[in-house]
């Protein structure tokens, strides 16, 4: 059967042009210039320049401490991820119960959003600082032998911890809309069928909920992925002993620190995939549980 | 005959327009890295440069970071847009230095321009470090400094010691100071103090190809017994409580000194000022100690800090102001004023005494340890050394060190990986540079 054709105006072409242009400007091209870049051996003034196919590819990937890196980035994520939706999830649904004060507790909880992830890690650093640190001292009274700066256990918890705070914020605002979005009609409904908050929660709005848990996952793995960046420079720039060296933070010190511009590239291009990856196996396995 | 006249009144006043334009001072494009008390410094500098005569207009530029200006200096080269002298960090010598005309040699720069260069003038352990492997001076040394040893006086003597000179005094000392109530020490930067300038110390080789300076077809040499038996010292006096390890933080270690948690901390000669304002005791500065049993007697250390880059591409008009920019950096009244007022060492031996002259040092004694330390005996491996993405094998060694100390690896096994990482990138670099 043929399809249906209607005829076409320029006009749209006009409309969507703009953005078109900024897409290509401001994200296809530098995105090409550095998978470009990934196949040169090109010396920082670019005075030099050799095509060396996959050597760059190869050089990372058989790299310990970019192997060592990629592992760490990966249960990174997966932490933070979790524990940013989970913490969110859980206030808000807390948040949503409350009838005195509402605001003020939406409000507060909403606060920390507007702090960028550097000044995050500044506040974190200094509250986990030998010296003056209150939650080092905390740990340590409290019988844990804390020490961010010698321990990669320890640095690894408290670059989670930062970034988990600095994330909940943004997840507790969907959530509440989320809840909130939930008709009334179908939670007294709920209440009238079964007793149990807890298999309320899961049975009935915790569904309901989930096309915004969803977008909240993707959301939030790629900032664990991307944006700790900033968390990371402050407190501990990739230390001790290499324990919390993100991919996009070994990009950063091999590419803008080190002036290794082909091998930063090949790394910045793996990155990309591998999120591409995580992000096209999020809408194939757990997007179809998703009903909205 | 009208036409005539209309051109040469045109031609007559384009020349009188053209008059005052030609007194226009010739601007000299400087990016630097001096943040600060010491950016402060450098913009003092700069208006002292253009009182000093009217041909050029210095512009002096903070660009961040040591990194941050290599970095924005790179991206300026690669859009045309380079400035005419760059400040570029020892790490980074390597960098700038081999890639294939982006510099225009200090030494070439003078020269061509009829300055007078000599480079015996320079103090010795300044002189060869941004040179190349003839000895021509490639950048000018701009702010050095070299690492001391500074001692808590009040903390030594409870103790009852005296400042450590060799590392087998340091051992004997430590256990009393620690009974005092101190760890012994800690020290800010391991690749600078405990790799580089212990090799330069001890005047032992640190990489194959003359130090790096021959080739960028080189190895790293660091995985030496002398290395091993140092840092399992280190390692030692850290289970012991001699040693206090702050992570890699430059400010951390210092606070731990200042705080008086640690009796003596290892930094820079630069460090001097910013200590007197922030330590609440009466302390003293000497030099970085030896090991007796490697070398009997120190050799002197190498420069940290950076160097100043005349960049390619500019116009003959515009180096000649450069050159009389480096001119005036090495006047003796001039470096003596850089050196008072940021600690950094004088780089010229005429500068060192026209700071003596004036009596300097009998007010300020230990502004002078640095320069004495970087006058002791050169040897053969102590001039400096090149080594390419050198800022990533410093990150390599900051991984494997922590792990050393945590004890998640032995220090043999650190050293080796060490080896093996800092040699793939030497690789990677000679690929780069010279493939």
């Amino acid at each position: 059967m043929k399809r249906a054709q209607f005829g076409h105006s320029p006009i749209p072409y006009l409309f969507v042009g703009p953005q078109l242009a900024i897409i290509v400007v401001f994200f296809l091209w530098p995105a090409g210039q550095a998978v470009y870049q990934s196949f040169l051996l090109q010396d920082a003034f670019g005075l030099s320049t050799r095509f060396v196919w996959f050597r760059n590819y190869e050089d990372t990937i058989l790299n310990t401490v970019w192997l060592e890196s990629a592992g760490f980035t990966l249960l990174f994520s997966a932490l933070v991820s979790f524990f940013s939706i989970a913490v969110a999830l859980l206030l808000a649904v807390r948040a949503n119960e409350v009838i005195h004060a509402a605001n003020a507790y939406k409000t507060l909880l909403i606060w920390a959003y507007a702090v960028a992830p550097p000044v995050a890690g500044l506040i974190g650093g200094l509250m986990f600082n030998p010296f003056i640190g209150d939650l080092y001292h905390l740990f340590n009274a409290a019988g844990w032998d804390f020490n961010h700066t010698r321990d990669g256990f320890d640095a690894s918890f408290m670059v989670i911890l930062i970034a988990v705070w600095k994330q909940v914020s943004i997840n507790f605002i969907f959530f509440l809309a989320g809840l909130q979005g939930i008709p009334a009609s179908v939670q007294e409904a709920a209440r009238l069928d079964c007793r149990s908050d807890e298999r309320r929660f899961w049975t009935i709005t915790f569904p309901l909920l989930a096309p915004t848990s969803f977008f909240l996952l993707v959301i939030n793995v790629t900032y664990a992925f991307f944006e700790t960046f900033g968390i990371i420079d402050v407190t501990t720039r990739g230390g001790p002993g290499g324990a919390t060296n993100t991919l996009v933070y070994k990009v950063y010190t091999d590419g803008f620190l080190g002036a290794d511009l082909g091998g930063s590239s090949a790394q910045s291009v793996i990155l990309l995939l591998m999120v591409l990856g995580l992000t096209v196996l999020q809408f194939r396995f757990i997007e179809r549980k998703v009903h909205y | 005959m009208r036409r005539k006249i209309l051109s040469a009144a045109l031609g007559a006043a384009l020349a009188l327009s053209a008059g005052p334009a030609a007194a226009e001072p010739v601007e000299i494009q400087f990016w630097h890295a001096m943040g600060g008390r010491l950016g402060e410094v450098v913009n003092e500098l700069t208006d002292k440069f253009n009182a000093s005569q009217s041909e050029y207009q210095l512009v002096s530029t903070y660009k961040g970071g040591y990194e941050d200006t290599m970095t924005a200096g790179i991206a300026a080269f690669r859009g045309g847009e380079q400035p005419h002298i760059i400040q570029i960090f020892d790490a980074g010598a390597a960098t700038i230095i081999n890639a294939p005309g982006a510099v225009y040699p200090v030494e070439d720069l003078l020269r061509d321009q009829g300055v007078a260069f000599d480079i015996e003038d320079y103090i010795s352990g300044v002189r060869y470090f941004y040179a190349d492997s003839d000895g021509r001076m490639i950048g000018m040394p701009f702010n050095s400094s070299t690492p001391l040893l500074y001692y808590n006086k009040d903390a030594l003597a409870e103790a009852g010691v005296e400042p450590p000179a060799t590392w087998e005094e340091f051992q004997e000392i430590a256990p009393k100071l620690k009974e005092a109530g101190y760890v012994a020490l800690s020290q800010s930067h391991s690749p600078w103090i405990f790799s580089e300038n212990f090799h330069s110390r001890h005047n032992l080789q640190l990489a194959t190809q003359n130090n790096g300076f021959d080739s960028t077809d080189v190895e790293i040499r660091y995985n030496n017994e002398a290395m091993i038996a140092h840092w399992s010292a280190v390692k030692d006096w850290l289970d012991a409580g001699y040693y206090g390890h702050y992570g890699r933080d430059w400010g951390a270690n210092q606070d731990a000194f200042v705080q008086e948690k640690t009796a003596m901390w290892l930094g820079s000669s630069g460090s001097f000022g910013g200590l007197q304002k922030s330590a609440q005791f009466e302390f003293g500065a000497t030099y970085l100690p030896h090991w007796k049993a490697v070398a009997d007697e120190p050799y002197g250390t190498f420069i940290g800090g950076a160097a100043l880059f005349a960049m390619s591409g500019h116009e003959d008009e515009e180096y000649k102001g450069a050159a009389a920019f480096f001119e005036f950096l090495t006047d003796p009244e001039v470096q003596y004023f850089w050196h008072r007022e940021t600690g950094y060492v004088p780089i010229t031996e005429a500068a060192y005494e026209t700071a003596k002259a004036d009596g300097y040092y009998e007010s300020t004694p230990d502004a002078e340890v640095g320069i004495l330390q970087l006058k002791q005996p050169a040897g053969e491996w102590t001039r400096g050394y090149r080594l390419g993405f050198y800022v990533q094998i410093r990150e390599v060694m900051y991984k494997y060190y922590d792990q050393m100390l945590s004890g998640e690896i032995t220090v043999e096994e650190g050293f080796e990986k060490i080896e093996a990482e800092a040699n793939q990138l030497l690789d990677r670099f000679h690929d780069t540079y010279a493939g």
